[in-house]
């Protein structure tokens, strides 16, 4: 196999890269045996149930394989799972959904995010505690939570509807948001904003703490008013952490399925059907192995491209 | 954390104090207020937990524990009458409902194997994790960054994408639906998040103390289980209640790739709902045991969690 041969001589290489005067000095396993020894069950799990996969989606995603009739054979049918998926518009649609999901809860969750931090920053009484309270949903299972969230909606029922009515005065029955067309959308938008507002504020909180008193001092002493040391000072000081929240935000949220599935499993009609939820479908309902593979194929190269653009940016923020 | 920086010119004022730190904690009760509603509901019974407008104030009732726990069968009230009366107090309250108990029901094996797949798979991942991870620290491997890089990059994949090819992989060694193939597959998933966090926190660790205990006779082995694992114990407790986690609120995979042997809780509880769709208390009472370990581990271990959940960007 040309996977051991590939660790063998990746071990080797790490071997040769050990400093000699700490291997003269060993007793017992040589350091080479130890590293090879050490990475060796990650690398082979990882190959197994990461590399290998990935690569029988690609060859999949090139044939028209279908895993519930697996007796009638397959065939290599070259690009056209791909040229059908560009051309289907369901697939644009199930993009377009994910789209407005994706910059949504982006947009509420860094606003939010930012703004608690920011206010946490100013350390309250008790801070650390309100801290631990606000973080807990997002440490739940979202498939359990969504669920539960369903019953939030209840138009007659839930708490949700009720609380909007007490409010707005809008009797809770006359909406539901999980049944509208027009709300649907917005409501996984408000579950996911209320999950996952945390983990933005979170480490916008560490970009804040990062940002020494002294320069505060500095501006202090120049006379510059709060508002100015605000969007010259914490702002461009903080985003760099703010784009890193987003950018592992986005990766999660683009692949979002549990909680979505939960709620609205992809209802009313398609109108929250996201991307990951059309692959399920397409994969474990419709049985179209290969078509599902060309477009995880697809979603992931768009996933990994559009994170390696935004790194850049990333990087040139930093260095600023 | 201290709360104890010097702000000597900056501080902000007394006033302003209170006013953020109200924001917070009335942001912190609405978040709040999803969660205390499922724990509520868990001690409702099914009419309390559907009337209008939503009950605050009701008579707690162990209903949905029963419920959650029991499969019932609905009687005649004649048939009611001509059984013996009721020996436990969980009987009687089924019986009220004009029910009788038929059986456990499957939640208690769910659970199960969810804390199985659970530890079992966070104990694989933090053992191979420390392993690896020790071994990128310490030894100068070539293209270690960009190998890092590619195993945290295939996290990008969405679960689906990756639930394909495995569910034909597993279809044909006969992994589908056994503890095995998830405790592997959890494994996989996590390890490289593992060995990520445990670099970072056995890089913390100084070379010198091997290098002293290699010149006191240790051979790089022992030096690695007698100094560098007792010196990395806390971050291994940290990424082991990552990984702990992790597995125990995944749902895509379990959905795909389970059905009965092997399924763990989150695919099941949203089935609890039952008949009518109305069993709202049962459904509760499985969130709350579900969630409430998770809850406590947070609580408990906030700081140590944090770099996990931040890919390692949060130290402190």
């Amino acid at each position: 196999m040309t996977e051991s041969l590939k660790i063998e001589r990746y071990s080797e290489r790490a071997a040769r890269a050990t400093p000699p005067y700490l291997a003269t000095r060993v007793r017992g396993l040589s350091d080479r045996t130890i590293a090879w020894t050490f990475i060796a069950p990650t690398i082979v799990l990882l190959l197994l149930i990461n590399i290998f996969p990935l690569v029988w989606t690609i060859y999949l995603s090139f044939t028209n394989y279908k895993a519930n009739r697996t007796a009638r054979g397959f065939e290599w049918i070259g690009l056209r799972n791909y040229e059908r998926i560009l051309n289907d518009a369901d697939i644009w649609h199930t993009l377009q959904v994910t789209a407005h999901f994706l910059c949504w809860t982006m947009f509420f969750q860094v606003i939010l995010g930012f703004g608690l931090a920011w206010l946490i920053n100013k350390q309250f009484k008790g801070h650390g505690f309100w801290t631990t309270v606000i973080l807990l949903p997002m440490m739940l299972s979202p498939a359990v939570v969504g669920n539960f969230w369903t019953f939030l909606y209840q138009p007659q029922i839930g708490l949700f509807n009720y609380g909007i009515s007490f409010l707005t005065g809008v009797p809770p029955s006359s909406f539901q948001m999980i049944g509208d067309v027009n709300l649907a959308p917005w409501s996984i938008v408000i579950v996911d904003t209320w999950m996952w507002t945390p983990y933005v504020m979170l480490i916008c909180l560490a970009g804040l703490r990062s940002i020494p008193d002294y320069i505060y001092e500095a501006a202090e002493v120049d006379r510059a008013s709060k508002w100015r040391q605000f969007w010259s000072i914490t702002v461009p000081m903080v985003l760099p952490f703010l784009m890193l929240a987003v950018l592992f935000r986005a990766i999660e949220n683009f692949k979002m399925f549990d909680l979505v599935v939960e709620l609205t499993s992809g209802g009313p009609g398609s109108v929250t059907e996201l991307a990951s939820i059309n692959l399920k479908r397409e994969a474990f309902e419709k049985w179209r192995t290969g078509y599902s593979s060309a477009f995880a194929i697809i979603l992931f190269v768009t996933v990994f491209g559009a994170a390696n653009i935004y790194v850049k940016a990333l990087n040139r923020v930093k260095q600023r | 954390m201290s709360g104890t920086s010097a702000h000597s010119i900056v501080d902000s004022g007394r006033t302003l104090r209170w006013v953020t730190g109200g924001i917070v904690i009335f942001y912190a009760l609405i978040t709040m207020l999803p969660l205390v509603w499922i724990l509520v509901t868990s001690f409702k019974t099914p009419p309390d937990s559907i009337s209008y407008p939503p009950k605050v104030v009701f008579e707690p009732s162990l209903e949905g524990y029963v419920n959650l726990f029991t499969t019932r069968t609905r009687q005649t009230p004649e048939y009611l009458e001509s059984l013996p009366p009721p020996e436990t107090w969980y009987d009687e309250l089924v019986r009220s409902r004009n029910m009788v108990i038929a059986g456990p029901s499957k939640f208690g094996e769910r659970f199960m194997n969810s804390v199985i797949i659970g530890f079992g798979s966070t104990f694989l991942s933090v053992f191979l994790g420390t392993l690896a991870a020790y071994a990128f620290s310490r030894f100068r491997i070539p293209l270690a960054n960009d190998l890092m890089f590619f195993i945290l990059s295939t996290r990008m994949m969405p679960p689906i994408a990756v639930a394909i090819p495995i569910f034909l992989m597993y279809r044909t060694i006969g992994l589908s639906d056994t503890h095995l193939g998830m405790i592997l597959l959890y494994t996989a998933v996590n390890i490289s998040l593992a060995v990520w966090l445990l670099k970072g926190f056995i890089d913390e660790i100084p070379r010198e103390y091997e290098e002293a205990a290699m010149i006191d006779g240790y051979s790089r082995f022992g030096a690695f289980v007698k100094v560098v694992l007792p010196q990395a114990v806390t971050g291994i407790a940290a990424t082991a209640i990552f990984c702990l986690i992790f597995a125990w609120n995944e749902y895509a995979f379990a959905l795909l790739l389970t059905s009965g042997e092997a399924q763990t809780a989150p695919p099941f509880i949203p089935t609890i709902i039952g008949e009518g769709g109305l069993d709202w208390p049962a459904s509760a009472a499985g969130a709350t045991l579900f969630l409430l370990p998770v809850l406590i581990f947070t609580i408990l271990l906030r700081k140590q969690l944090l770099r996990g959940i931040t890919f390692g960007a949060v130290r402190k």
